[in-house]
């Protein structure tokens, strides 16, 4: 079986370096998301989060992201999705180390997306020597010119405001991030399940971002505004070895009301639903188990690959039935750990826009 | 599809009745693909060591920032300028001693290594956690390993480390280790700092340098050729030219042989036709005949040219590495499109011998034309309109040495020399047979010289390529005895010093020197040194030359103003090598600035000399001017002046007392012995492939006499009838063959030697920098006449030797069969 | 069978046009034989090479059965000689590289019309069973041409032309020649015409054309 569909959606930042760097023998000589942690901290419920710190590194553990997606308009109405990603991946366990020897790789992503056009961009870096990093106070995320940046007032239970920067050859993005409300903590209080055989990690979101500022596709830059979601996770361990898939959706849904649901694929067909509902008052709620479903719908074909880009959700308890489709359904991340991620909008008993992932196909 | 089928089996089977003309036909093709693809094999094996030289991390191919005064400088900056969205990716080279010997080191970071710099995803093929994680690993080419006599996995011992294990990487380039960047500062003991920044070609918007980097970092734009394809361009377009020779004279054997072939199948091509087959199927299968013989050719010719190309591989790559130091692994792996080009040259060169061949069959009409001997009227023709053709290929000769500037150039007034030769050559070779019957009385004279005149036209394709490969022996004979000559000479001024010493440390060099000191029979010691640095944006090395009377006496000039030594004393004049001076039109009394990390030196130019070899090119100073300008200079070299008697104890003393070994120390003798190896296996490719080239020509000429000895019977038959025994006949067509050799021989002299002219006054001006003297060398010349002179007696031999032992019934045939 | 109408035709020669045919009209009947003699220069051998298409005529009309020999380009005449007609010459045109038996079936080969029952019998009438292998060099003026003419038959043309077929040979072995070569035109049925200066040995054969200045006597 190949590395990469041992690779799920965030937890792939590790694996996706290591592809990136070497081909799939490359990953078997570290990290495989799905291995064992030896050596490594273990995810277990209970934690107490601090903050600003946890917005920090844990280099104890052995993988970690701060991820930002945005669903924007221009004036005109048009939509527009951007996302900015740093991964960071240990290659051994054990204290970071000093300059070259340090044992942190680096990963960022961005892309824009619209209705006609896809860009996307990756690059790498090694930790030690200030190429790329996070400092939790004052809040800074960066690799290369890339940045992620607490602005004056920035207030650490909020995670606000920011600056997002990226650039790239043929897109740039430039947002600032603000929000009244505070972060929120997703699974049991920030302990998310990956399966029932106990791979977990520390999750903790901010989905009520208001977010304004500019992009720039091929020299032609647009204003917009729009809302922005920022996901923060961390683990040794997310995955368990047979799993080969994730379809993760955040959900803007009207009253300001928020929902983060995901469908981890197994290999023997079988699949978990995971996600919490989160209510304009930062309450968070756990998704049950079963009842609910995440279905497939239309397919688009990228390549020799075939994507379910459309989707039915139904979450009987809550009174949810809903039907999603793409922005732009070749919202293609060909990076070198491929997958898609792009903007979405969805119709039913609920409307709204949201984001879109699904790695492993 | 049968009816083709038969017809070709019908045209093949002329082929059958005559195995020789086949013979002939195949040698021709088969020596001409050979030596062509062969040469070309060495070229595409020199190209990929090129190739793999220039594309380890960041050669010349990739733009990249250096330091302002090629220094390191800190490693923030590249920080820096990736947060400014520079894509760069940090380098740190410097040279590491494993067991006596230096080998270049290069930290890499292979995280930020652009994807498009050459091997870098080799990185990669190991695992990254490994490379860049103590002890990490060091990447090295199999030659290198095999030069360290160490194993995969082996730990050497250098700067007092244990250097990481060792890995074989087959895409790696010869004579540098690869390790991570930080590994490389903690060998190099250069905490921090980097030598230089690769730039990718990714184009995201990013800040401008000297916002980032202030003054600090200068940009060197890539280069679509690589230094040493540069340097080493001549040296190909010379085995290139060599090859193209070999081709056109194994083509001279395929034209004439295809000739003979259609003239005798001319009778049967009537036939065909009259028995219904239609022109365009018989063209058609002539074509196909054609190409099926060159694709059996070809690849037969391929099989030979791999084996010649293996065989000179050895002398190619120490050739190179004797000129230009660069690396050419020993070991032949072949391109597919290798094999195809072959077939394709061997195909297209069978055609355009054939070309005159073929348009003749598909103009022939069916009818057989009632055919007088115009031969005499028709040669006549065909002389003058040769004649012209070459007076006006000298005129191009002599308009490209007029206006020509160019190692191309260069080469093109060679061919077009050499073309024109060949074409003038049967109408000096009339003129002389003319001469030679005017003056003969005897019928038998009369009949032997206008029998020669009338055998021209078969044999001047063959006398051509004589003259040519003649020619050229002459000229690159020439050549080469002028060089060593020379460089002999030049060897016995430059290596003036009795000892060189060349020790491992500046402070070893000191207690050295100070030893040495108190030895009585040492008379002088002469400290040397070298600095690199770069002028006009090409690298040259500043080379320091103490004060001393060794210098003044022996060192060539090859001009100087009156005073040159002592101008250089004070250290604001320099001596310029001839290369430097060629390159950049440096003359006596210019003035340059070379940049030095104190700041730019300015120096008055107060000499030129000869520095045969080197490619790069070099300026003499005054030691202590070097030393002044150039702190960094290392003070480890050292020359001796010593009583002759006592160079070889003081060795011993030394080798005893510093624990010096012969890579340390070498006496006089030893330093000429080497240089000159090195000297002789530069020009040995050339000797060798003069060698096939001449052997070819040989061939040719065999090759045309057989064929044209079946053809000749009906001439020679009525002289046998009238009385000449086939003995005497057959000295006749000895001495005939002999005859026109001997003027052809004499011809390719004087051609050889205006060749050899051109090779030292255009081409290797061109391609080295350095003009050599021009000599003659009378005994060479003899040589090659007789060489020439026993070619062509093998040649006629065969024959001859048939026509002496001839069955009389063979000779009476003629006149049956003759209508 | 072939019937030959208003033919000329003329060759420039020093300048001049040389009018070597001035309006030839001819007629060859299936099964019969024709000499056709001549002074040299009448045209006689001219008239046959446009018969068997070697040459094109300026005007007039060659028909052979039901084709146009005058129409065809050369492929068609190239064709028209393979499938149609048989040529034999006075210089035998043996192919020197093949042995008796490959020179024999070549035309019938390449015509596609090899009958090896017919072949048989050529070489059992023309008495080259024991020559079969031998090459044209090794070979009688007389054998040479009874080769020839076994290579002309074995296609089984509609026509066989002869162009002095026997001026290389003594009298008896061109008399022994003819004779052969006659009794196969009879054998195949088909036309015979031949090019003879011989008044002799037109006298053997059906009928006698004689061509003067470019015209049939």
């Amino acid at each position: 079986m190949s590395a990469s569909t041992d690779l799920t959606r965030r937890a792939f930042a590790g694996g996706a370096m290591a592809l990136a760097l070497g081909g799939k023998s490359f990953a078997q000589g570290f990290a495989g998301l799905g291995e064992t942690a030896e050596g490594f901290a273990a995810v277990t419920p209970g934690k107490p989060f601090a903050f600003p710190a946890d917005h920090g590194p844990h280099p104890e553990f052995r993988i970690e992201w701060w991820y930002v997606t945005a669903n924007l308009s221009d004036a005109g109405g048009a939509a527009y999705g951007a996302q900015w990603t740093l991964f960071c991946q240990a290659m051994k366990p054990g204290g970071p180390s000093e300059g070259w020897a340090n044992q942190q790789l680096w990963m960022g992503h961005a892309a824009v997306t619209s209705a006609g056009t896809h860009r996307f961009s990756e690059t790498f870096a090694r930790g030690g020597v200030g190429q790329a990093g996070v400092e939790a106070a004052p809040f800074r995320a960066w690799i290369d010119a890339w940045e992620l940046r607490g602005l004056d007032a920035f207030g650490p239970q909020r995670i606000a405001p920011l600056e997002l920067k990226a650039s790239a050859a043929d897109f740039s993005t430039t947002l600032r991030l603000d929000a009244e409300r505070a972060l929120v903590l997703q699974g049991d209080h920030g302990y998310s399940r990956k399966s029932d055989r106990g791979q977990a990690s520390y999750y903790y979101s901010q989905p009520f971002y208001k977010a304004s500022g500019r992009i720039v596709i091929d020299d032609k830059p647009v204003d917009v505004t729009g809302t922005a979601w920022m996901d923060r996770e961390w683990s040794s361990q997310p995955l368990a070895a047979d799993q080969t898939g994730w379809d993760w959706f955040s959900l803007n849904l009207p009253g300001d009301e928020k929902l983060m649901l995901y469908r981890l694929r197994q290999k023997d067909g079988r699949e978990n639903l995971f996600g919490n509902w989160i209510t304009p008052d930062g309450r968070s709620a756990e998704i049950a188990a079963s009842g609910n479903s995440i279905t497939p719908m239309a397919t688009t074909e990228i390549g020799d690959r075939k994507l379910p880009t459309s989707w039915r959700v139904t979450l009987p308890a809550r009174g949810l039935a809903i039907e999603t489709a793409p922005l732009n359904p070749k919202a293609w991340m060909g990076t070198s750990f491929p997958y898609w991620e792009g903007p979405i909008r969805f119709s039913g008993s609920h409307a709204g826009i949201g984001y879109l992932e699904m790695t492993g196909y | 599809m049968r009816r083709p089928l038969w017809i070709l089996a019908v045209l093949l089977s002329h082929w059958r009745r005559h195995p020789m003309q086949l013979a002939t036909l195949l040698i021709g093709l088969i020596s001409a693909t050979a030596l062509w693809s062969g040469v070309q094999a060495l070229n595409q094996q020199a190209r990929i060591a090129y190739d793999r030289a220039a594309a380890t991390f960041g050669g010349a191919r990739t733009a990249v920032l250096v330091g302002k005064d090629s220094a390191t400088f800190p490693q923030q900056l590249f920080v820096d300028l990736r947060r400014a969205g520079w894509p760069v990716s940090p380098m740190l080279e410097g040279r590491v001693q494993i067991d006596g010997r230096s080998f270049r080191l290069l930290g890499v970071e292979p995280v930020t290594l652009p994807s498009e710099v050459g091997n870098a995803p080799a990185v990669g093929r190991g695992s990254l956690q490994s490379f860049v994680t103590p002890p990490g690993e060091m990447l090295v080419a199999p030659e290198t390993l095999r030069d360290l006599g160490l194993k995969d996995g082996d730990r050497p011992q250098a700067n007092g480390l244990t250097l990481p294990p060792l890995r074989v990487q087959a895409e790696f380039a010869p004579g540098a280790l690869i390790v991570d960047i930080g590994i490389a500062q903690d060998i190099l003991k250069m905490p921090g700092q980097l030598s230089r920044l690769l730039i990718g070609k990714s184009k995201a918007p990013h800040a401008t340098l000297e916002s980032v980097a202030g003054d600090k970092l200068r940009l060197v734009e890539p280069s679509a050729e690589s230094d040493l394809e540069r340097l080493t361009d001549s040296f190909h377009l010379n085995l290139t030219a060599f090859g193209l020779l070999s081709f056109f004279v194994g083509l001279f054997i395929v034209n004439s042989a295809i000739g003979l072939a259609f003239e005798q199948r001319l009778p049967m091509l009537r036939t065909l036709r009259a028995c219904g087959v239609s022109a365009r199927m018989l063209n058609t299968v002539l074509v196909i005949e054609l190409v099926s013989l060159a694709l059996v050719a070809g690849l037969l010719g391929l099989v030979c040219g791999y084996f010649i190309a293996a065989a000179l591989l050895p002398d190619v790559a120490a050739s190179l590495r004797g000129l230009y130091g660069a690396q050419i692994p020993g070991q032949l792996s072949l391109k597919p499109v290798w094999w195809f080009a072959g077939i394709a040259i061997s195909i297209l060169g069978a055609l355009a011998a054939a070309a005159a061949s073929l348009a003749k069959a598909i103009r022939m009409p069916v009818l057989a034309t009632a055919q007088p001997q115009a031969w005499q009227q028709a040669q006549r023709r065909w002389l003058m309109l040769q004649s012209a053709a070459a007076l006006a290929v000298f005129a191009v000769a002599a308009a490209l040495i007029q206006f020509g500037d160019s190692l191309i150039a260069g080469f093109a007034v060679l061919a077009a020399l050499m073309l024109g030769a060949a074409l003038i050559l049967p109408m000096i070779l009339q003129i002389a047979l003319a001469l030679g019957q005017r003056s003969a009385r005897a019928p038998v004279g009369i009949w032997f010289w206008a029998d020669s005149r009338q055998q021209l036209s078969g044999l001047s394709l063959a006398l051509m390529a004589l003259l040519l490969a003649l020619a050229v022996n002459v000229g690159v004979g020439t050549m080469v005895e002028s060089f060593s000559r020379t460089f002999l000479v030049w060897l016995d001024g430059r290596l003036a010093a009795d000892v060189y010493i060349s020790a491992a440390s500046d402070q070893q060099a000191k207690e050295i020197k100070a030893w040495l000191r108190d030895r009585p029979e040492v008379q002088a010691i002469l400290p040397g040194g070298r600095a690199d640095t770069q002028l006009g944006g090409a690298p040259i090395e500043v080379l320091g030359l103490p004060d001393h009377t060794t210098y003044r006496d022996n060192w060539p000039l090859l001009e100087s103003t009156a005073n040159a030594w002592v101008r250089l004393r004070p250290g604001d004049a320099c001596l310029v090598s001839e290369q430097l001076s060629r390159r950049m039109k440096l003359a006596i009394g210019d003035h340059i600035e070379v940049p030095a990390p104190g700041g730019s030196w300015p120096l008055e130019i107060v000499g030129i000399y000869a520095d045969y070899g080197n490619p790069k090119g070099q300026i003499a100073v005054n030691f202590a001017a070097l030393t002044r300008h150039f702190p960094q200079t290392p003070l480890t070299r050292v020359g001796l002046r010593v009583e002759p008697d006592k160079i070889a104890p003081l060795i011993t003393a030394l080798q005893e007392k510093f624990g010096l070994d012969d890579r340390n120390i070498a006496d006089q003798a030893t330093m000429k012995r080497e240089s000159k190896r090195v000297f002789n296996r530069t020009f040995s490719v050339t000797a060798a492939l003069n060698a096939f080239t001449l052997g070819v020509a040989g061939i040719a000429l065999l090759t045309s006499l057989l064929t044209l000895a079946n053809s000749r019977l009906p001439q020679l038959a009525p002289l046998w009838a009238i009385g000449l025994t086939r003995r005497r006949l057959a000295a006749l067509e000895l001495l005939k063959t002999m005859a026109v050799a001997l003027i052809t021989a004499l011809f390719a002299l004087p051609l050889g030697l205006l060749v050899a002219w051109c090779l030292l006054a255009i081409v290797n001006v061109k391609a080295f920098g350095w003009r050599l003297p021009f000599h003659v060398f009378p005994l060479q010349l003899i040589e090659l006449l007789a060489v020439a002179m026993a070619a062509a007696l093998c040649a006629a031999a065969l024959p001859v030797a048939r026509l002496a032992r001839m069955q009389p019934a063979t000779l009476i045939r003629t006149f049956v069969n003759e209508r | 069978m072939l019937r030959v109408t208003g033919l000329t035709k003329s060759y420039r020669s020093a300048g001049e046009d040389v009018a070597v045919l001035r309006g030839v009209d001819l007629t060859v009947a299936t099964g019969e034989s024709v000499a056709l003699s001549g002074e040299s220069g009448s045209g006689k051998s001219t008239l046959l090479h446009l018969i068997a298409g070697l040459d094109a005529a300026d005007s007039g009309e060659i028909a052979l059965g039901n084709i146009t020999v005058s129409g065809l380009n050369d492929a068609g005449r190239a064709e028209l000689r393979r499938d149609r007609l048989g040529l034999v010459f006075q210089q035998f045109n043996l192919i020197p590289s093949l042995t008796v038996a490959d020179n024999l079936v070549f035309q019938s080969r390449i015509a596609g019309r090899h009958d090896a029952a017919w072949h048989d019998e050529l070489v059992e009438r023309l008495g080259l069973k024991s020559l079969l292998k031998r090459y044209p060099e090794q070979l009688s003026g007389g054998q040479q041409q009874r080769v020839a003419i076994g290579r002309a038959l074995a296609p089984k043309p509609l026509l066989l032309l002869a162009d002095e077929p026997t001026g290389n040979l003594d009298e008896d072995t061109a008399d022994e020649v003819l004779h052969l070569a006659r009794d196969l035109v009879v054998r195949t049925g088909c036309g015979f015409l031949m090019v003879t200066h011989s008044a002799r040995l037109a006298a053997t054969l059906d009928r006698q054309v004689t061509l003067h200045a470019g015209v049939v006597a």
